[in-house]
Protein backbone atom coordinates (compact mmCIF):
# COMPACT_ATOMS: atom_id res chain seq x y z
CA UNK A 1 0.00 0.00 0.00
CA UNK A 2 3.06 2.21 0.87
CA UNK A 3 4.72 1.75 -2.20
CA UNK A 4 1.92 2.34 -4.67
CA UNK A 5 1.17 5.47 -2.81
CA UNK A 6 4.77 6.79 -2.82
CA UNK A 7 4.28 5.73 -6.26
CA UNK A 8 1.70 8.27 -6.69
CA UNK A 9 2.89 11.12 -5.02
CA UNK A 10 6.08 10.57 -7.11
CA UNK A 11 4.40 10.78 -10.59
CA UNK A 12 1.97 14.01 -9.57
CA UNK A 13 5.79 15.90 -8.35
CA UNK A 14 7.29 14.82 -11.78
CA UNK A 15 3.73 15.96 -13.33
CA UNK A 16 3.98 19.37 -11.97
CA UNK A 17 7.90 19.91 -11.40
CA UNK A 18 7.49 23.32 -13.07
CA UNK A 19 6.11 24.02 -10.04
CA UNK A 20 9.39 22.98 -8.35
CA UNK A 21 11.90 25.60 -10.57
CA UNK A 22 9.16 28.00 -9.36
CA UNK A 23 9.79 27.39 -5.66
CA UNK A 24 13.65 27.41 -6.30
CA UNK A 25 13.57 30.55 -7.52
CA UNK A 26 11.57 32.01 -4.59
CA UNK A 27 14.13 30.53 -2.28
CA UNK A 28 16.52 31.69 -4.00
CA UNK A 29 15.55 35.41 -4.07
CA UNK A 30 14.90 35.08 -0.37
CA UNK A 31 17.92 34.59 -0.30
CA UNK A 32 19.15 37.57 -2.44
CA UNK A 33 17.00 39.35 -0.43
CA UNK A 34 18.30 38.55 3.10
CA UNK A 35 21.48 39.41 1.88
CA UNK A 36 20.58 43.41 0.55
CA UNK A 37 18.68 43.51 4.13
CA UNK A 38 22.61 42.83 5.72
CA UNK A 39 24.22 45.26 3.25
CA UNK A 40 27.69 44.75 2.46
CA UNK A 41 28.95 43.12 5.69
CA UNK A 42 30.65 39.91 4.47
CA UNK A 43 31.42 38.67 7.90
CA UNK A 44 27.78 39.15 9.02
CA UNK A 45 26.72 37.77 6.13
CA UNK A 46 28.46 34.63 7.02
CA UNK A 47 27.69 34.44 10.13
CA UNK A 48 24.08 34.61 9.68
CA UNK A 49 24.28 32.15 6.32
CA UNK A 50 22.65 29.43 8.27
CA UNK A 51 19.95 31.65 9.34
CA UNK A 52 19.20 32.45 5.93
CA UNK A 53 19.32 29.36 4.23
CA UNK A 54 16.57 27.59 6.38
CA UNK A 55 14.08 30.51 6.77
CA UNK A 56 14.23 30.29 2.89
CA UNK A 57 13.83 26.79 2.90
CA UNK A 58 11.46 27.13 5.49
CA UNK A 59 9.28 29.89 3.69
CA UNK A 60 9.82 28.38 0.34
CA UNK A 61 8.21 24.90 2.09
CA UNK A 62 4.88 26.63 2.93
CA UNK A 63 4.44 26.78 -0.57
CA UNK A 64 5.13 22.89 -1.37
CA UNK A 65 3.04 21.62 1.31
CA UNK A 66 0.52 23.44 0.28
CA UNK A 67 0.48 22.08 -3.26
CA UNK A 68 0.49 18.89 -2.29
CA UNK A 69 -2.70 18.66 -1.30
CA UNK A 70 -4.11 20.75 -4.28
CA UNK A 71 -4.49 17.88 -6.31
CA UNK A 72 -5.89 15.99 -3.57
CA UNK A 73 -8.90 18.17 -3.11
CA UNK A 74 -9.04 19.47 -6.78
CA UNK A 75 -11.61 16.04 -7.53
CA UNK A 76 -11.70 14.98 -3.85
CA UNK A 77 -9.04 12.90 -4.97
CA UNK A 78 -8.43 11.66 -1.59
CA UNK A 79 -11.91 11.01 -0.46
CA UNK A 80 -11.78 8.78 -3.18
CA UNK A 81 -8.66 7.10 -2.09
CA UNK A 82 -9.87 7.00 1.78
CA UNK A 83 -13.13 4.95 -0.03
CA UNK A 84 -10.98 2.09 -1.65
CA UNK A 85 -9.96 1.75 1.21
CA UNK A 86 -6.77 2.59 1.73
CA UNK A 87 -4.77 3.09 4.85
CA UNK A 88 -4.74 6.89 5.90
CA UNK A 89 -1.50 6.32 7.31
CA UNK A 90 0.30 5.15 4.05
CA UNK A 91 -1.30 7.93 2.32
CA UNK A 92 0.19 10.08 5.09
CA UNK A 93 3.43 8.36 5.11
CA UNK A 94 3.97 8.57 0.97
CA UNK A 95 3.07 11.99 0.85
CA UNK A 96 5.39 12.98 3.86
CA UNK A 97 8.23 10.98 2.00
CA UNK A 98 7.20 13.08 -1.18
CA UNK A 99 7.64 15.97 0.41
CA UNK A 100 10.14 15.20 2.29
CA UNK A 101 12.46 13.85 -0.80
CA UNK A 102 11.06 17.71 -2.88
CA UNK A 103 12.56 19.66 0.28
CA UNK A 104 15.70 18.25 0.45
CA UNK A 105 16.48 18.43 -3.06
CA UNK A 106 15.57 22.10 -2.44
CA UNK A 107 17.63 22.50 0.33
CA UNK A 108 20.72 21.30 -1.56
CA UNK A 109 19.75 23.64 -4.70
CA UNK A 110 19.86 26.41 -2.49
CA UNK A 111 22.85 25.48 -0.52
CA UNK A 112 24.87 26.74 -3.91
CA UNK A 113 23.04 30.09 -3.92
CA UNK A 114 24.06 30.43 -0.05
CA UNK A 115 27.85 30.11 -0.71
CA UNK A 116 27.88 32.27 -3.89
CA UNK A 117 25.62 35.35 -1.87
CA UNK A 118 26.92 34.98 1.25
CA UNK A 119 30.25 33.35 0.72
CA UNK A 120 29.59 30.64 2.80
CA UNK A 121 31.27 28.09 1.72
CA UNK A 122 32.59 24.66 3.61
CA UNK A 123 34.41 21.94 3.68
CA UNK A 124 32.30 19.37 5.62
CA UNK A 125 29.19 18.67 2.63
CA UNK A 126 28.23 15.46 4.44
CA UNK A 127 27.64 16.87 7.68
CA UNK A 128 25.55 19.83 5.31
CA UNK A 129 23.89 17.18 3.87
CA UNK A 130 22.85 15.12 6.75
CA UNK A 131 21.44 18.14 8.35
CA UNK A 132 19.64 19.54 5.26
CA UNK A 133 18.04 15.63 5.55
CA UNK A 134 17.32 15.87 8.88
CA UNK A 135 16.31 18.94 9.00
CA UNK A 136 13.44 18.55 5.93
CA UNK A 137 12.40 15.87 7.61
CA UNK A 138 11.03 18.04 10.63
CA UNK A 139 9.60 20.36 8.43
CA UNK A 140 7.64 18.17 6.12
CA UNK A 141 6.05 15.97 8.92
CA UNK A 142 4.47 18.20 10.94
CA UNK A 143 4.13 20.04 7.78
CA UNK A 144 2.10 17.54 5.85
CA UNK A 145 -0.08 16.30 8.06
CA UNK A 146 -0.94 20.55 8.83
CA UNK A 147 -1.22 21.14 4.83
CA UNK A 148 -4.00 18.15 5.20
CA UNK A 149 -5.40 20.39 7.83
CA UNK A 150 -5.90 23.43 6.12
CA UNK A 151 -6.35 22.11 2.60
CA UNK A 152 -10.24 22.73 2.64
CA UNK A 153 -9.43 26.22 4.38
CA UNK A 154 -9.84 29.25 2.28
CA UNK A 155 -7.36 31.09 3.81
CA UNK A 156 -4.98 28.18 3.72
CA UNK A 157 -2.14 30.19 2.36
CA UNK A 158 -1.95 32.31 5.71
CA UNK A 159 -3.01 29.16 8.17
CA UNK A 160 -0.69 26.89 7.00
CA UNK A 161 2.49 29.01 8.45
CA UNK A 162 0.60 30.09 11.11
CA UNK A 163 -0.05 26.42 12.41
CA UNK A 164 3.30 25.29 11.33
CA UNK A 165 6.05 28.05 12.06
CA UNK A 166 5.35 28.11 15.96
CA UNK A 167 5.89 23.87 15.75
CA UNK A 168 9.35 23.33 14.18
CA UNK A 169 10.67 26.16 16.18
CA UNK A 170 13.40 22.99 17.44
CA UNK A 171 13.72 21.64 14.43
CA UNK A 172 14.45 25.03 13.35
CA UNK A 173 16.71 25.74 16.05
CA UNK A 174 18.99 23.02 15.53
CA UNK A 175 19.14 22.82 11.79
CA UNK A 176 20.33 26.65 11.84
CA UNK A 177 23.12 25.48 14.52
CA UNK A 178 23.67 22.41 13.21
CA UNK A 179 24.68 24.50 9.83
CA UNK A 180 25.80 27.38 11.38
CA UNK A 181 28.68 24.78 12.55
CA UNK A 182 29.06 23.01 9.58
CA UNK A 183 30.04 26.46 8.02
CA UNK A 184 32.13 28.56 10.33
CA UNK A 185 33.71 25.40 12.46
CA UNK A 186 32.89 23.14 15.11
CA UNK A 187 36.15 22.78 17.30
CA UNK A 188 33.83 21.91 20.12
CA UNK A 189 32.10 19.55 18.45
CA UNK A 190 28.73 20.58 19.32
CA UNK A 191 26.94 19.77 15.77
CA UNK A 192 26.40 16.37 17.20
CA UNK A 193 23.89 17.33 19.95
CA UNK A 194 22.21 19.43 17.44
CA UNK A 195 21.85 17.00 14.72
CA UNK A 196 20.66 13.88 17.48
CA UNK A 197 17.88 16.95 18.76
CA UNK A 198 16.84 16.91 15.03
CA UNK A 199 16.62 13.11 14.89
CA UNK A 200 14.73 12.65 17.97
CA UNK A 201 12.14 15.72 16.94
CA UNK A 202 12.13 14.16 14.02
CA UNK A 203 11.64 10.65 15.31
CA UNK A 204 8.46 11.86 17.36
CA UNK A 205 6.69 14.14 14.60
CA UNK A 206 6.57 11.16 11.73
CA UNK A 207 5.64 8.52 14.62
CA UNK A 208 3.02 11.18 15.55
CA UNK A 209 1.62 12.89 12.83
CA UNK A 210 1.59 9.00 10.99
CA UNK A 211 -1.23 8.45 13.83
CA UNK A 212 -2.89 11.49 13.39
CA UNK A 213 -3.50 11.72 9.66
CA UNK A 214 -6.46 9.17 9.36
CA UNK A 215 -8.17 11.88 12.27
CA UNK A 216 -7.79 14.70 10.24
CA UNK A 217 -8.57 13.91 6.63
CA UNK A 218 -12.04 11.65 7.95
CA UNK A 219 -14.89 13.01 8.64
CA UNK B 1 -20.40 -12.97 -5.92
CA UNK B 2 -21.61 -13.28 -2.69
CA UNK B 3 -25.27 -10.92 -2.45
CA UNK B 4 -25.44 -7.80 0.12
CA UNK B 5 -27.47 -5.69 1.09
CA UNK B 6 -28.55 -2.33 2.15
CA UNK B 7 -30.55 -1.13 5.24
CA UNK B 8 -30.83 2.46 6.73
CA UNK B 9 -32.79 3.21 10.02
CA UNK B 10 -33.81 6.44 10.50
CA UNK B 11 -30.50 7.86 9.27
CA UNK B 12 -30.21 12.09 9.45
CA UNK B 13 -27.52 14.46 8.51
CA UNK B 14 -26.90 18.00 8.75
CA UNK B 15 -25.20 20.83 7.27
CA UNK B 16 -25.02 23.26 10.31
CA UNK B 17 -28.18 24.20 10.89
CA UNK B 18 -29.90 22.74 8.15
CA UNK B 19 -30.98 18.98 7.99
CA UNK B 20 -30.03 17.72 4.73
CA UNK B 21 -31.24 14.30 5.94
CA UNK B 22 -34.12 14.16 8.53
CA UNK B 23 -34.51 10.53 9.05
CA UNK B 24 -34.59 8.13 6.49
CA UNK B 25 -35.42 4.61 6.54
CA UNK B 26 -35.47 1.95 3.88
CA UNK B 27 -34.22 -1.33 3.10
CA UNK B 28 -32.51 -2.72 -0.18
CA UNK B 29 -32.46 -6.43 -0.77
CA UNK B 30 -29.31 -7.92 -2.08
CA UNK B 31 -28.20 -8.13 -6.09
CA UNK B 32 -31.43 -5.01 -6.01
CA UNK B 33 -31.19 -2.42 -7.89
CA UNK B 34 -33.39 0.85 -6.46
CA UNK B 35 -33.46 4.10 -8.38
CA UNK B 36 -33.97 7.11 -6.02
CA UNK B 37 -35.13 10.81 -7.14
CA UNK B 38 -36.19 13.99 -5.62
CA UNK B 39 -35.64 17.22 -6.41
CA UNK B 40 -32.00 19.15 -6.29
CA UNK B 41 -31.49 19.41 -2.33
CA UNK B 42 -33.61 16.35 -1.38
CA UNK B 43 -30.46 14.62 0.15
CA UNK B 44 -29.71 11.99 -2.30
CA UNK B 45 -26.01 12.94 -3.03
CA UNK B 46 -26.08 13.08 1.65
CA UNK B 47 -27.30 9.77 1.55
CA UNK B 48 -24.94 8.16 -1.14
CA UNK B 49 -21.73 9.70 0.65
CA UNK B 50 -23.67 8.54 3.90
CA UNK B 51 -23.68 4.43 2.41
CA UNK B 52 -19.92 5.07 1.37
CA UNK B 53 -18.60 6.64 4.42
CA UNK B 54 -17.44 9.54 3.18
CA UNK B 55 -19.74 11.12 6.02
CA UNK B 56 -20.79 10.08 9.39
CA UNK B 57 -24.77 10.51 10.20
CA UNK B 58 -25.99 12.66 12.85
CA UNK B 59 -28.34 9.82 13.74
CA UNK B 60 -30.02 6.89 13.03
CA UNK B 61 -27.91 3.98 11.63
CA UNK B 62 -26.89 2.25 8.28
CA UNK B 63 -25.84 -1.01 7.33
CA UNK B 64 -24.06 -2.10 4.09
CA UNK B 65 -23.86 -6.08 3.49
CA UNK B 66 -24.19 -6.39 8.12
CA UNK B 67 -21.76 -4.08 8.22
CA UNK B 68 -22.31 -0.63 10.38
CA UNK B 69 -21.04 2.34 8.05
CA UNK B 70 -20.08 3.84 11.15
CA UNK B 71 -18.17 1.23 12.95
CA UNK B 72 -16.98 -1.07 10.71
CA UNK B 73 -16.57 1.30 8.39
CA UNK B 74 -13.46 -0.62 6.27
CA UNK B 75 -15.64 -3.65 5.93
CA UNK B 76 -17.87 -1.23 4.00
CA UNK B 77 -15.58 0.42 1.75
CA UNK B 78 -14.43 -3.14 0.78
CA UNK B 79 -18.01 -3.90 -0.07
CA UNK B 80 -18.80 -0.46 -1.61
CA UNK B 81 -17.94 1.71 -4.82
CA UNK B 82 -19.21 5.08 -5.21
CA UNK B 83 -19.45 7.02 -8.47
CA UNK B 84 -19.62 10.63 -6.71
CA UNK B 85 -20.46 13.84 -8.32
CA UNK B 86 -16.51 14.53 -7.57
CA UNK B 87 -15.27 12.19 -10.07
CA UNK B 88 -12.00 11.54 -7.59
CA UNK B 89 -9.87 12.13 -10.52
CA UNK B 90 -5.85 13.54 -10.60
CA UNK B 91 -6.20 15.95 -13.26
CA UNK B 92 -2.54 16.20 -14.35
CA UNK B 93 -2.31 12.44 -14.59
CA UNK B 94 -3.65 10.03 -17.90
CA UNK B 95 -6.54 8.29 -17.77
CA UNK B 96 -4.40 4.98 -17.44
CA UNK B 97 -2.37 6.36 -14.86
CA UNK B 98 -5.62 7.29 -13.06
CA UNK B 99 -7.30 3.62 -12.91
CA UNK B 100 -3.46 2.14 -12.30
CA UNK B 101 -3.78 4.21 -9.20
CA UNK B 102 -6.86 2.67 -8.52
CA UNK B 103 -6.00 -1.08 -8.61
CA UNK B 104 -2.22 -0.50 -6.91
CA UNK B 105 -4.12 0.90 -3.96
CA UNK B 106 -6.84 -2.21 -4.19
CA UNK B 107 -3.60 -4.48 -4.71
CA UNK B 108 -5.20 -5.87 -7.51
CA UNK B 109 -3.17 -6.62 -11.22
CA UNK B 110 -2.85 -3.85 -13.84
CA UNK B 111 -4.60 -6.16 -16.66
CA UNK B 112 -8.11 -5.25 -16.41
CA UNK B 113 -7.24 -1.55 -16.97
CA UNK B 114 -7.08 -1.45 -20.88
CA UNK B 115 -10.33 -3.66 -21.02
CA UNK B 116 -12.10 -1.22 -18.65
CA UNK B 117 -11.04 1.62 -20.89
CA UNK B 118 -12.82 -0.17 -23.99
CA UNK B 119 -15.42 -0.64 -22.38
CA UNK B 120 -16.20 2.93 -21.13
CA UNK B 121 -15.00 4.15 -24.74
CA UNK B 122 -11.72 5.74 -23.79
CA UNK B 123 -9.65 3.19 -25.20
CA UNK B 124 -7.80 5.42 -27.65
CA UNK B 125 -7.48 8.69 -25.10
CA UNK B 126 -5.56 6.48 -22.54
CA UNK B 127 -2.46 8.15 -22.57
CA UNK B 128 -4.36 11.88 -22.58
CA UNK B 129 -4.40 13.77 -19.46
CA UNK B 130 -7.69 14.00 -17.38
CA UNK B 131 -7.24 17.88 -17.26
CA UNK B 132 -7.66 17.68 -21.58
CA UNK B 133 -11.07 15.64 -21.05
CA UNK B 134 -14.71 16.84 -21.42
CA UNK B 135 -17.21 16.29 -18.41
CA UNK B 136 -18.83 13.33 -20.17
CA UNK B 137 -14.98 11.52 -20.66
CA UNK B 138 -14.40 12.73 -16.82
CA UNK B 139 -17.91 10.16 -16.13
CA UNK B 140 -16.73 8.01 -18.17
CA UNK B 141 -13.86 6.98 -16.76
CA UNK B 142 -15.05 7.57 -12.95
CA UNK B 143 -16.99 4.75 -14.45
CA UNK B 144 -13.67 2.24 -15.43
CA UNK B 145 -12.86 3.24 -11.68
CA UNK B 146 -16.18 1.92 -10.16
CA UNK B 147 -15.78 -1.40 -12.48
CA UNK B 148 -12.34 -1.75 -11.58
CA UNK B 149 -13.35 -2.37 -8.00
CA UNK B 150 -15.32 -4.68 -8.77
CA UNK B 151 -17.63 -3.92 -5.95
CA UNK B 152 -20.77 -5.70 -4.45
CA UNK B 153 -22.34 -2.51 -4.06
CA UNK B 154 -22.82 0.26 -6.04
CA UNK B 155 -23.70 3.89 -5.26
CA UNK B 156 -24.42 5.91 -8.66
CA UNK B 157 -25.04 9.44 -7.61
CA UNK B 158 -26.41 11.20 -11.15
CA UNK B 159 -24.86 8.26 -13.20
CA UNK B 160 -25.95 10.04 -16.67
CA UNK B 161 -25.13 13.47 -15.61
CA UNK B 162 -22.96 15.21 -18.45
CA UNK B 163 -23.18 12.51 -20.60
CA UNK B 164 -23.99 12.53 -24.45
CA UNK B 165 -27.06 9.64 -25.63
CA UNK B 166 -24.47 6.99 -26.33
CA UNK B 167 -22.87 7.70 -22.95
CA UNK B 168 -26.32 6.94 -21.40
CA UNK B 169 -26.31 3.53 -23.44
CA UNK B 170 -23.34 2.89 -21.91
CA UNK B 171 -24.46 3.68 -18.41
CA UNK B 172 -27.26 1.10 -19.47
CA UNK B 173 -25.10 -1.23 -20.35
CA UNK B 174 -22.99 -1.11 -17.62
CA UNK B 175 -25.99 -1.34 -14.88
CA UNK B 176 -27.03 -4.57 -16.56
CA UNK B 177 -23.72 -5.78 -16.08
CA UNK B 178 -23.67 -4.91 -12.73
CA UNK B 179 -26.61 -6.76 -12.36
CA UNK B 180 -25.77 -9.77 -13.66
CA UNK B 181 -22.91 -10.30 -11.54
CA UNK B 182 -25.61 -9.87 -8.68
CA UNK B 183 -24.57 -6.25 -7.39
CA UNK B 184 -26.99 -4.48 -4.90
CA UNK B 185 -27.23 -1.27 -6.72
CA UNK B 186 -28.81 2.19 -5.68
CA UNK B 187 -28.94 4.88 -8.05
CA UNK B 188 -29.75 8.68 -7.77
CA UNK B 189 -31.11 9.93 -10.87
CA UNK B 190 -33.12 12.33 -12.42
CA UNK B 191 -33.89 10.18 -15.98
CA UNK B 192 -36.97 8.71 -14.62
CA UNK B 193 -38.11 6.76 -17.29
CA UNK B 194 -34.65 5.16 -18.64
CA UNK B 195 -33.72 4.14 -14.76
CA UNK B 196 -37.21 2.87 -14.35
CA UNK B 197 -36.57 -0.07 -17.09
CA UNK B 198 -33.45 -0.75 -14.91
CA UNK B 199 -34.13 -0.81 -11.39
CA UNK B 200 -36.64 -3.20 -9.53
CA UNK B 201 -37.54 -0.37 -6.35
CA UNK B 202 -37.87 3.17 -6.58
CA UNK B 203 -37.54 6.06 -3.49
CA UNK B 204 -38.28 9.31 -3.83
CA UNK B 205 -36.33 11.51 -1.65
CA UNK B 206 -38.21 15.16 -0.83
CA UNK B 207 -36.49 17.30 1.99
CA UNK B 208 -34.80 14.70 3.40
CA UNK B 209 -37.12 12.24 4.09
CA UNK B 210 -38.63 9.47 2.43
CA UNK B 211 -41.58 10.67 0.35
CA UNK B 212 -42.44 7.39 -1.39
CA UNK B 213 -41.10 3.86 -1.89
CA UNK B 214 -42.45 1.27 -4.37
CA UNK B 215 -41.59 -0.94 -7.62
CA UNK B 216 -39.97 0.95 -10.13
CA UNK B 217 -42.33 0.41 -12.55
CA UNK B 218 -44.89 2.80 -10.69
CA UNK B 219 -42.64 5.69 -9.64
CA UNK B 220 -43.77 7.49 -12.96
CA UNK B 221 -46.60 7.45 -11.20
CA UNK B 222 -45.67 9.34 -8.40
CA UNK B 223 -45.25 13.02 -8.53
CA UNK B 224 -42.65 14.73 -6.42
CA UNK B 225 -44.33 17.88 -4.69
CA UNK B 226 -42.48 21.61 -5.60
Amino acid sequence: MLAAALRKELLLQWRSRGQMMAVFVFGAAALLLFSFAIGPNAHALRTFSAGFLWLGLLLSSTLTLAESFHAEMENRALEGLLLLPSDPRALYYAKAIANWLQLTILGCALVPVMVVLYDAGTTELLTLFAVIVLGTAGLSAPGTLYAAMTAQVKAKQTLLPLLLFPLIVPALLASVKATSLAITGDPMEQSRSWIVLLAAFDLIYWSLCGLLYGKVVEE
Amino acid sequence: MSEVSIDVEGVARRYGRRWALAGVTFHVPAATAMMVTGRNGAGKSTLFRVLATAIRPDRGSARVGGFDVVREREDVRRLTALLSHQNYLYETLTARENLQITVDHLGKGRNGIAGALEQVGLGARATDAVSTFSAGMRKRLSFARVLLQEPRVVLLDEPYGALDPPGFDLVDEVIAGLRRRGATILMATHQWERSAKLCDLALVLEEGRVAWTGPASEVLQHEVRG
